[in-house]
């Protein structure tokens, strides 16, 4: 019951014990979320605010409430609510946790989340603010390695792509570092992880650097490959290049341990070959349905009823 | 320094803040709001030679005393000053300033897209993560801080 009542903003905010925690109720709510339903939140009412949208993630988590026998608020579309008439975000929270048990908000402004839990009396769920914090998520994908390989400490764990803008990259490089996982970065020239990031992963770990797949790829427990994006190139023909270059097939796994595992958080462009798709090693697909039962896990524990 | 005296005068009542980083007195003028508008008598040493620092500035205010806002709001940018109040050309307290812990109001966010500089009924807050050199921590974004940056977003 540590997470009763608690905010879920940043992973910094969460102990390693709270963290676990989570993983065990969610192991428990696998079956549940793959049809088995259960009225653990009858009558409880998640409002999600999604000013930005995101429909994986806002999907993940009405499913979760929904399989938890729950309710479900939400605006059909933000353009349309009285924050476009020049209402502060800090009033329109305050009416909605009035009407509410808990919130999940998406913003574009980096740290809303946290002004929402100050003006919220229930628990306020980060699901993503600007270029900053996306908890749930680093929490699905740490589920993802535990829940497969059973351990995170002491793991050889590949960083792959675009590591300088990707929003879930940076907290889960940082809370791999927090569990011990040895790390492998691995991305294009000037693609690389922003200084900030790398002080904090340095406290805890020695990352290893690279820009070449090839010279690691037998190293790895986990393959984590993130999207490499267009528009972050000044012409297209050195996109090309560079996604061609860090595009993981089938020749490049002959290299790979055999139990290694490859997650992506989705959607992906061209980064993973579909042939891959067929492979023991690919675990992307599994990585997005545990959103649900890490969605489950947390709505149950931070709305005490486990 | 035998010379000091002969460079600023004592004062009768008011403020000394010593042993300021060379070349910052401006700023710090700037951060108590002493501007072209000034009532009382200031007077500034910039570059002064100090046994300890090597080099350093001093400014003294007559008549007005600092709330400790405004010296904790001074530890951003002198961390090791010191401010003397001085009544009847006698120092009756002396503080070292410390940065506080936290900072509430002080600075704003250097990072455009967090929610404090939005149109929100909240204030800038920040963790004072090192304190020499200063460097802080938005509560709300997680940016950090520090030197110039500080420096250019005080509010
Ligand atoms: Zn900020």
């Amino acid at each position: 019951m540590m997470l009763k009542g608690k905010d879920i903003i940043s992973i910094k905010d969460l102990s390693e014990k709270e963290i676990f925690e989570i993983f065990e109720v969610a192991k428990e709510m696998v079956p549940i979320a793959k049809g088995r339903s259960l009225d653990l939140l009858k009558g409880k009412v998640l409002a999600t605010l999604f000013f930005e949208p995101s429909t994986r993630t806002r999907f993940s988590f009405e499913t979760a409430m929904y399989r938890l026998g729950g309710n479900v608020i939400s605006f059909a579309d933000p353009k349309l609510t009285s924050l476009s008439k020049g209402e502060t975000l800090a009033d329109t929270i305050r009416m909605v946790d009035s009407y509410s048990d808990v919130i999940v908000m998406r913003h574009s402004y980096e740290g809303a989340a946290r002004l929402a839990s100050k003006f919220a009396e229930h628990p306020v769920i980060n699901a993503g603010d600007g270029a900053g914090q996306h908890p749930t998520q680093t929490l699905l994908d740490l589920f993802t390695i535990w829940s497969h390989i059973g351990k995170i400490k002491d793991l050889n764990v590949g960083l792959i792509g675009d590591l300088k803008y990707g929003r879930t990259v940076h907290s889960l490089a940082i809370a791999l570092s927090n569990f011990g996982a040895n790390l492998y970065l691995v991305s294009p020239k000037g693609l690389e992880m922003p200084d900030h990031i790398l002080r904090e992963i340095r406290e805890k770990v020695k990352p290893k650097i690279t820009d070449d797949m090839n010279s690691i790829i037998g190293d790895l427990d986990v393959l984590y490959v993130t999207r490499i994006q267009k528009e972050r190139f000044p012409d297209i023909s050195e996109y090309l290049k560079i996604a061609g270059s860090y595009r993981v097939d089938l020749a490049l796994l002959e290299k790979a341990k055999k139990d290694m595992i490859i997650m992506h958080p989705l959607p992906r462009i061209d980064e993973i070959a579909p042939e891959v798709d067929y492979t023991p090693h690919a675990k992307y697909f599994e990585q997005a349905f545990n959103g649900v039962p890490v969605r489950m896990a947390i709505l149950s524990l931070v709305l005490g009823v486990r | 320094m035998p010379n000091m005296e002969l460079k600023i005068e004592k004062i009768r009542n008011g403020t000394v803040i010593d042993h300021i980083p060379s070349g910052m007195a401006l700023k710090v003028l700037k951060i108590l709001d002493i501007d072209e508008n000034v009532k009382t008598t200031l007077s500034i040493g910039i570059h002064v030679s100090s046994g300890k620092l090597g080099y350093k500035d001093i400014v003294k205010i007559e008549d007005r005393y600092l709330a400790s806002k405004e010296i904790a709001k001074i530890a951003l940018i002198a961390p090791n000053a010191t401010v003397n109040k001085i009544k009847d050309y006698e120092v009756i307290e002396k503080y070292t300033v410390t940065p506080p812990s936290e900072i509430i109001g002080i600075v704003k966010c250097s990072n455009p897209a967090c929610v404090t500089n939005a149109k929100e009924p909240i204030s800038p807050e920040f963790y004072v993560i090192s304190t020499n050199p200063i460097r802080i921590k938005c509560k709300y974004c997680e940016r950090e801080m520090e030197g110039k940056d500080i420096i250019q977003n005080i509010i």
